[in-house]
């Protein structure tokens, strides 16, 4: 094992249902045949990648978000609170002040700035980080407590996890979240590659057209995986023909997959279709020197 | 008694704005003193969260008696609100201003319960 920095791939997408947690897991089975792998599920709302891993949970930890805590006795009813939350997160009813923890950001101005000190800033359950471990696959999923809005946080804590854990593993796959969002944003921000799955339909195109916007925006390197390539119509290669935008792989309908997939079962195992799909893009990862330098 | 409604202009004949956080003005009567109050919220839409809370407070450093709106406060405000002494009416929209305050004074307006 190496010092050297892991490689780490988001898999992202558009839309929602495209094949996201398809690739990842069969991604991280199929590259476990050889190595070590980390697979994290950052879709933290409704994380199901451990679903295709028959395996015990290791290790948990209980995640929290720093959130104010009011001390009346303390507070002079000054206000100021409500001016420097910039998410509306504090106000100020007569004598009481509320912070509303589903809109604040944690980003400790009305705590640091509070004249009295009266808004210490203390820890709140979000969710829970759970590490799974399948063979040469390291998993690691967040889930998100019920009732809680913020999964950003949550997304955060996971990766430090995994840092702090994991780091001495070289390849990271991370799951990511469907959509274009801050829970995106958050997912693939340490992420050296972005595999961005989507499907030749006209809302396929249309999300990848947000997706590839967002990737381009945060200036990150990335491919599109086609999945279900041979459906649809032609649009959504030709745009990324238009322009220049790279095909990783192509993942070609078929109904076994499908079955398989439903079954809890990772599909590349016995569908050689998947697998020929996998081999592609993991040459394509190879020529870019992306996974194996 | 001072009536607030959310609006999308600054007069009687301006329809009642069915949003309550993301609402273009809010619009204070005070029947003492026959005086119209307008507060434009248009600010509000570069706010990405808190369109409600923020409103909250808003209405509350006015101390309205009454709020008249369309479709009532989302979840988080409806709690900001809960500890405010005011009536809260909903399904308004539709009416212009002028015609809400008749229908509230007959009576006929919907009256929130928590």
């Amino acid at each position: 094992m190496t010092n050297e920095k892991p490689y780490r791939i988001a898999i992202a997408s558009g839309k929602g249902g495209t094949g996201k947690t398809l690739l990842s897991t069969n991604l991280a089975d199929y590259l476990a045949q050889e190595k070590a792998v980390v697979l994290a599920d950052l879709d933290v709302e409704e994380p199901n990648d451990a679903l295709f891993f028959k395996a015990e949970i290791q290790q948990s930890e209980i995640q929290y978000k720093m959130i104010p805590d009011w001390q009346a006795e303390t507070c002079t009813l000054c206000g100021d609170c409500v001016k420097y939350c910039k998410f509306n997160a504090i106000i100020k009813i007569g004598e009481y002040i509320t912070v509303f923890n589903e809109l604040c950001h944690s980003c400790y101005a009305c705590s640091e700035l509070c004249p009295a000190q009266a808004l210490p800033m203390k820890p709140n359950r979000i969710g829970i980080t759970n590490a799974i471990k399948s063979g040469r696959i390291q998993l690691v999923e967040s889930r998100l407590d019920i009732g809680q809005e913020q999964a950003v946080p949550l997304i955060h804590d996971t990766q430090k996890y995994i840092q702090d854990h994991f780091s001495p593993i070289a390849i990271q796959l991370f799951d990511c979240p469907p959509g274009t969002s801050c829970p995106v944003i958050a997912a693939v921000a340490d992420a050296d590659f972005v595999l961005l799955v989507s499907e030749p339909t006209p809302f396929g195109l249309h999300d990848l057209k947000l997706a590839v916007e967002t990737m381009q925006l945060l200036g990150k390197a990335y491919a599109v995986v086609i999945n279900r390539a041979d459906l649809g119509t032609n649009e959504l290669e030709n745009w990324c023909q238009q322009e220049q935008i790279p095909i990783a792989a192509r993942i070609p309908f078929d109904r076994d997959i499908a079955t398989t997939y439903a079954t809890g079962e990772l599909a590349w195992r016995s569908n050689s279709n998947l697998e020929k799909a996998l081999k592609s893009l993991v040459e394509y990862l190879h020529e870019r020197k992306e996974v194996y330098a | 008694m001072k009536i607030a409604f959310t609006a999308s202009g600054g007069n009687w004949e301006a329809q009642i704005d069915p949003r309550f956080g993301r609402t273009a003005f809010l619009v204070v009567y005070n029947e003492e003193t026959d005086q119209l109050e307008v507060v434009d919220n248009s600010a509000v839409q570069a706010e990405a969260h808190g369109a409600g809370t923020a409103m909250a407070q808003r209405i509350y450093d006015l101390h309205p008696d009454v709020l008249i709106t369309g479709n009532g406060p989302g979840g988080t405000a409806a709690k900001a609100l809960k500890n405010m002494q005011m009536s809260i009416y909903v399904d308004a929209h539709n009416l212009s201003l002028k015609e809400a305050y008749a229908k509230f004074k007959e009576n006929k307006l919907t009256l929130l319960t928590p």
